[in-house]
């Protein structure tokens, strides 16, 4: 059968085909997999959650090893006690907190008006009660975020931060054992008042022995990423002071 | 008489030496500065663009006689776009650490010119089984460059090996640090990996004098 391929309704015909065969394709591949990618996502946080508090596989010194997936939803369910989410002046529990996007929170607090819904995880290691807030911001090229453990006093007991795109060997480093141990020992109250931790540099303090200075040492050659750490810890942390004032009073 | 004709063999071949994607022909480089600071990201990207490139090859050439001269730029970026997608989607569901870590890397397969590049100057003419070989042994020829470049880059850059710290603890001071041995920072930035390549197609020409152009 000859058929002219320069003829525009030949190449309407086949761009039509081409485009209904790959769409149901990829229609396809993306509705098979979506389950598994969700639950990834799900299981991610969680791990993320539970290195936060302490829970986690580490060996060795430089070790950043999570529960693995398979048993994460189980620690998950041993380890936290209790979910809540802080909207104002109440606090209530939810057993979905953690799914809480709050990425989509922050950007409809913009809006006036809006409540924001405040996820807390409250779990339990070794006989001591750990608070666990997510913080969200700034890097240098993309989002970086993070979970935050911190006792009735807000010490810091333990954090995890993670980043989208932030340079390796550099800003990509916030993710990694010797930066994040820093921040364990740390206050972020002084007094009454809320402080917030600084990524500071050049602090007389490389090694970080002081716990009650209010900073850590920052990674060389990533100041902008040490910046945007900062800066979420200080703005994302400072909503949940209510509630801490309000559980020790 | 082997699986693989001597002409066949040469299409697996030849690219991994004397007509390399990226030494020779200069193409690909952009993916290959951004990803090669540590190795085992090298790994898997080589390992998704020979899926990509493999397959690819014997889809436009399947479709070779049918595809419509005036649209076939855009059937072939429709045909890297899809099996790209699908890789991102498959490496999300089943190798979640990994995706993140090469996040927007794999998307941005689609823009590899060695791809577009094979399928317009070979697939288009040629079998679905010598368009297969062609591919395989292209994306070989750059996955063997990524995975040097990215071996170089993590050994020098951040003293380790897949993660593992193979010259001691840069903190610690111990092994190779303990008698003054630095990382050297500047390998983790993509700069440095356009120095490696030129260091790598510099010991090649420098051993296949037919390579040097005259002038």
């Amino acid at each position: 059968m000859a058929v002219n391929k320069d003829k525009n309704s030949y190449t309407m015909i086949f761009a039509v085909i081409m485009v209904l065969v790959v769409g149901t394709l990829l229609a396809g591949f993306s509705s098979g997999l979506k389950p598994t990618i969700k639950a990834n996502e799900k299981f991610e946080k969680q791990q993320n959650i539970l290195y936060a508090m302490g829970v986690n596989n580490n060996t060795g010194a430089g070790d950043v090893a999570f529960i693995p997936t398979d048993r994460v939803a189980d620690a998950f369910k041993t380890y936290i006690k209790e979910q809540l989410v802080i909207e104002g002046e109440t606090a209530s529990k939810n057993d979905k907190a953690y799914l809480i996007d709050v990425k989509k929170e922050g950007t409809k607090a913009k809006k006036d008006g809006y409540q924001r819904k405040l996820p807390l995880f409250i779990g339990e290691k070794q006989g001591k009660e750990l608070y666990i807030m997510p913080v969200r911001g700034k890097g240098l090229w993309d989002a970086i975020w993070g979970f935050i453990a911190v006792d009735k006093t807000m010490t810091v007991q333990g954090v995890y931060f993670d980043h989208k795109g932030e340079t390796p060997g550099l800003g990509a480093e916030i993710k990694q054992r010797y930066f994040m141990d820093d921040f364990i020992g740390e206050k972020l109250l002084d007094g009454a008042n809320f402080k917030g931790i600084k990524v500071a540099k050049g602090n007389n303090d490389p090694k970080n022995m002081i716990k009650d200075d209010y900073e850590v040492d920052a990674l060389a050659g990533a100041t902008i990423t040490g910046d945007g750490v900062s800066a979420m810890l200080k703005k994302d942390i400072a909503m949940y002071v209510p509630y801490f004032k309000s559980i020790n009073n | 008489m082997g699986l693989l004709s001597k002409k066949d063999t040469r299409l697996i071949l030849d690219p991994l030496t004397d007509d390399n994607p990226i030494t020779i022909q200069v193409l690909g480089i952009c993916s290959a500065l951004a990803i090669t600071a540590q190795l085992k990201p090298s790994i898997v990207m080589a390992v998704s663009v020979i899926f990509v490139l493999g397959l690819g090859n014997v889809v436009i050439s399947l479709m070779r006689n049918i595809i419509p001269s005036k649209i076939r730029i855009i059937v072939q970026l429709i045909v890297v776009a899809t099996l790209v997608i699908i890789v991102d989607q498959v490496l999300k569901a089943f190798a979640y650490e990994l995706s993140k870590e090469l996040s927007v890397f794999i998307g941005l397969i689609i823009t590899n010119c060695i791809i577009m590049g094979r399928f317009e100057a070979f697939a288009l003419g040629n079998g679905p089984w010598k368009s297969f070989l062609d591919g395989v042994g292209n994306a070989l020829g750059y996955g063997v460059i990524l995975i040097i470049v990215g071996f170089f880059r993590e050994l020098l850059g951040s003293g380790t090996l897949f993660g593992v710290k193979v010259l001691g603890d840069s903190v610690e001071k111990t092994g190779l640090y303990a008698i003054g041995y630095e990382n050297n920072g500047f390998m983790v930035l993509p700069p440095m990996a356009l120095i490696v390549v030129g260091i790598i197609i510099w010991v090649q020409r420098s051993r296949n004098s037919a390579l040097i152009e005259e002038n």
